[in-house]
């Protein structure tokens, strides 16, 4: 915090949330609304087999025929007729960083991606708009035999492997918002990590929304092989508009016997954002996965990471951080389903509520009769920064088999009197003292994360400070 | 040389007075020691030097470069030089304690210039080394969360070292001593002596002597009912010693009634 190199950074990026956009220059933009013809349109330009338009159009019919979920955020204010469904900037994507288009690169210059770029990534998968437009990997991950591509590359090069595994995880019918994925996916990443290998560095996604009313609906499909190991970081970013966008991923992950993997993700959509994902991970016998869940962004998001522990031995865990300022509901929170003898998970909640926002814990903790021997532990600390704001809890636990050892605890804190005043008795101005409680709140979840990230991420925690003191 | 004058300090805490004119000058280079019983008012005097919101001054002045003090806030008069150890330091959990002692001394150089850019990583890391080693503290002690799961003595000792790294011109120590063993008092009187000079204004708050022992005042006041009753030098502590302060309170609060 407060070093020299990230206040110049935080002063040149004064101008923030983010809120530049580049003038508009798409190739196609399907007409706004959705249908059968929008979701044809969509598989026939992408050139898909006709299983997937298949799939597609089957996703539809059960997202027109389900409800909207009657639980969790205030859903109202969201018109899903006056949405893009897809549009696709660019006709080929870039391979390499000169054949981005000029505009394109701008915004990307605005977010510091190349300087990330040109640091320690193994591979960068920047999403603007629906589509894959860059994508690089490193020599040695493709020696290694490590795929790491755009979705739709995924689906053209790997047909079979895609196949195999791809709506596995999260079906159509698993709720509204995973079917609506379904039927108009675009963009996102296929990852694959053979047998035995260990993935050094971080892969990356940045995602990034530039069109007006656009909706966005990546999809991640990630296998680790048995014994493979690798760590997915995927931040968001996006420009501030009036009129209410939408993100609505899905994101699937199989975990395979003795594999890891850390799927990590920093949300920070404008404040106009409805973002309603799905992630979830299949973990197979002695496997782990972590999910990394920072949401900062969004008018309302509705995310709830999830690990089935389907093989014995099998470890989840859950590290969620939820910001919400005026306006902001973060929903979120995280699910571990117990199905397998041996496994153990760990929940970890941190909220932060200020001027109004609201956060709510919204959690499940699932244990089937016949998982004997499980551990799980579950934590949420929600931290209220002034009278207006909201903070609940919904935790949601079943246990149907007895040799189990479950820990749950809870607990809600105001930043104290005596807090603030030892700290502005060293010289802190009351907001440099806040600031300070909330980074030393999320620093158990912070230095989870990759270096750069975590400066990100604290630079970040700062601007939603800023001006937090009448 | 700047002085901190308090003239006629009265304090309430939800309507009840608790400091009742409190009367003190004291120079920068000169180390006075507050003593009396529990109850008498001490520890509401370091709080409203400092500023604490929950102590309202309903009369009186307390003078500091030029200005009444209480009008400033306490980030403000930290920055004029004063400082508070405090008898029970606030946990920050997840803020190191060298994070925590940056970022203070960084709030301090801008303060006084908005473009400064903060002080120079290696300089602090030698700043905050050298502190230690006067304080005997294990270098790892900069990485823990400030206060958090601290010891008592851990906890004193962290109050010194921010002393010592934000170099306060008038430092008061509020009951530094209690709960600290003879080895953990003796390490942080050191500290503190090793702090003195002609810049360094100190007040320490105490109710027993023994830190004295160490410390040496230049001067003793004992207070009783929120008044400073009795002035003198170090033998007036040596007196409360051996004499405890029956005598002050049959002197005092026979005149009262």
């Amino acid at each position: 915090m407060n070093k020299p190199a990230e206040r110049e950074i935080l002063e040149s990026i004064s101008d923030y949330k983010y809120g530049f956009s580049d003038p508009e220059t798409y190739v196609y933009k399907a007409p706004k609304g959705l249908s059968q013809e929008v979701v044809r349109q969509i598989s026939a330009m992408k050139g898909e087999p006709e299983w997937m338009l298949e799939f597609r159009l089957r996703a539809l019919e059960h997202f027109l025929r389900r409800p909207m979920p009657a639980w969790g955020a205030d859903l109202s204010g969201l018109n899903l007729d006056e949405i893009y469904y897809y549009v696709k900037p660019t006709e080929a994507e870039g391979r390499s960083w000169n054949d981005v288009p000029e505009t394109i690169k701008n915004t990307f210059d605005r977010l510091g991606i190349p300087k990330a770029e040109q640091k320690f990534l193994a591979g960068v998968g920047a999403q603007y708009e629906s589509e894959m437009v860059y994508h690089s990997i490193q020599e040695h991950l493709e020696k290694q035999g490590v795929i790491f591509l755009s979705i739709e590359d995924g689906l053209r090069k790997h047909p079979d492997l895609f196949r195999e595994y791809f709506g596995t995880v999260i079906p159509i019918e698993d709720n509204k918002f995973a079917a609506l994925n379904s039927a108009v996916w675009s963009g996102g990443s296929f990852v694959y990590v053979p047998k035995g290998v260990k993935v050094d560095l971080p892969l990356q996604a940045y995602f990034r929304l530039n069109v007006a009313n656009i909706g966005q609906f990546e999809r991640s499909l990630i296998i680790a092989d048995e014994g493979a190991q690798v760590h997915y970081v995927e931040g968001c970013t996006a420009p501030q508009y009036t009129t209410d966008s939408f993100h609505s991923g899905v994101i699937e992950i199989i975990v395979k016997k003795g594999a890891r993997v850390r799927y990590t993700t920093i949300q920070n959509w404008s404040n106009n954002v409805y973002n309603l994902v799905t992630q979830r991970a299949m973990v197979h016998e002695e496997g782990t996965m972590e999910w990394v869940d920072a949401n900062l962004g969004s008018k309302i998001t509705m995310k709830y990471p999830s690990c089935y522990l389907v093989g014995k031995g099998a470890r989840g865990e859950i590290l969620s951080i939820a910001f919400a300022g005026a306006g902001q509901h973060q929903d979120a929170g995280g699910k571990v389903i117990h199905f397998a003898p041996g496994t153990s998970s760990k929940i970890t909640s941190k909220s932060i509520s200020k001027s109004g926002g609201r956060t709510s814990y919204r959690g499940l903790l699932k244990v089937h009769k016949g998982a004997t021997d499980v551990r799980s532990n579950v934590v949420c600390d929600a931290l209220l920064l002034d009278p207006q704001s909201r903070s609940d809890t919904y935790p949601y636990i079943e246990i149907d088999e007895e040799d189990v050892t479950i820990g749950h605890e809870a607990s809600v804190s105001k930043i104290g009197e005596e807090q603030l005043f030892y700290l502005t008795s060293r010289g802190l101005s009351e907001e440099e003292a806040i600031t300070m409680v909330v980074s030393g709140f999320i620093e158990p979840l912070v230095k989870e994360l990759p270096m750069e990230y975590a400066v990100e991420m604290n630079r970040l925690i700062q601007l939603q400070m800023e001006g937090s003191i009448g | 040389m700047a002085a901190l004058e308090i003239k006629n300090l009265h304090v309430s805490i939800e309507g009840k007075e608790i400091l009742k004119g409190v009367n003190l000058t004291i120079n920068q280079g000169e180390v006075h020691a507050i003593m009396g019983p529990n109850g008498t008012g001490k520890s509401t005097l370091a709080y409203t030097l400092m500023g604490h919101p929950s102590y309202q001054v309903t009369q009186g002045e307390v003078w500091y470069k030029g200005q009444n003090i209480l009008e400033l806030e306490p980030d403000e008069r930290s920055r004029l030089g004063i400082f508070l150890a405090f008898q029970y330091p606030v946990a920050i959990p997840g803020v190191t304690v060298a994070n925590f002692l940056r970022t203070a001394l960084n709030a301090r150089r801008r303060a006084e210039n908005p473009e400064d850019k903060g002080i120079p990583i290696l300089e602090f890391r030698k700043l905050i080394r050298s502190k230690m080693e006067l304080l005997k503290m294990d270098p790892e002690f900069a990485g823990r969360y400030l206060n958090d799961g601290f010891s008592g003595g851990e906890k004193k000792r962290a109050e010194i070292l921010q002393m010592a790294v934000l170099q306060p011109e008038i430092a008061i120590l509020d009951e530094t001593d209690s709960g600290l063993d003879i080895d953990a008092l003796r390490i942080v009187s050191e500290g503190v002596n090793a702090l003195r000079g002609p810049n360094l204004g100190v007040l320490v708050i105490t109710h027993y002597q023994r830190i004295l022992n160490y410390i040496q005042p230049d001067f003793v006041h004992i207070m009783l009912d929120g008044r400073i009753v009795e002035s003198g030098g170090a033998d007036l502590a040596l007196h409360l010693e051996e004499h405890g302060y029956e005598w002050v309170r049959e002197k005092y609060e026979v005149v009262e009634s």
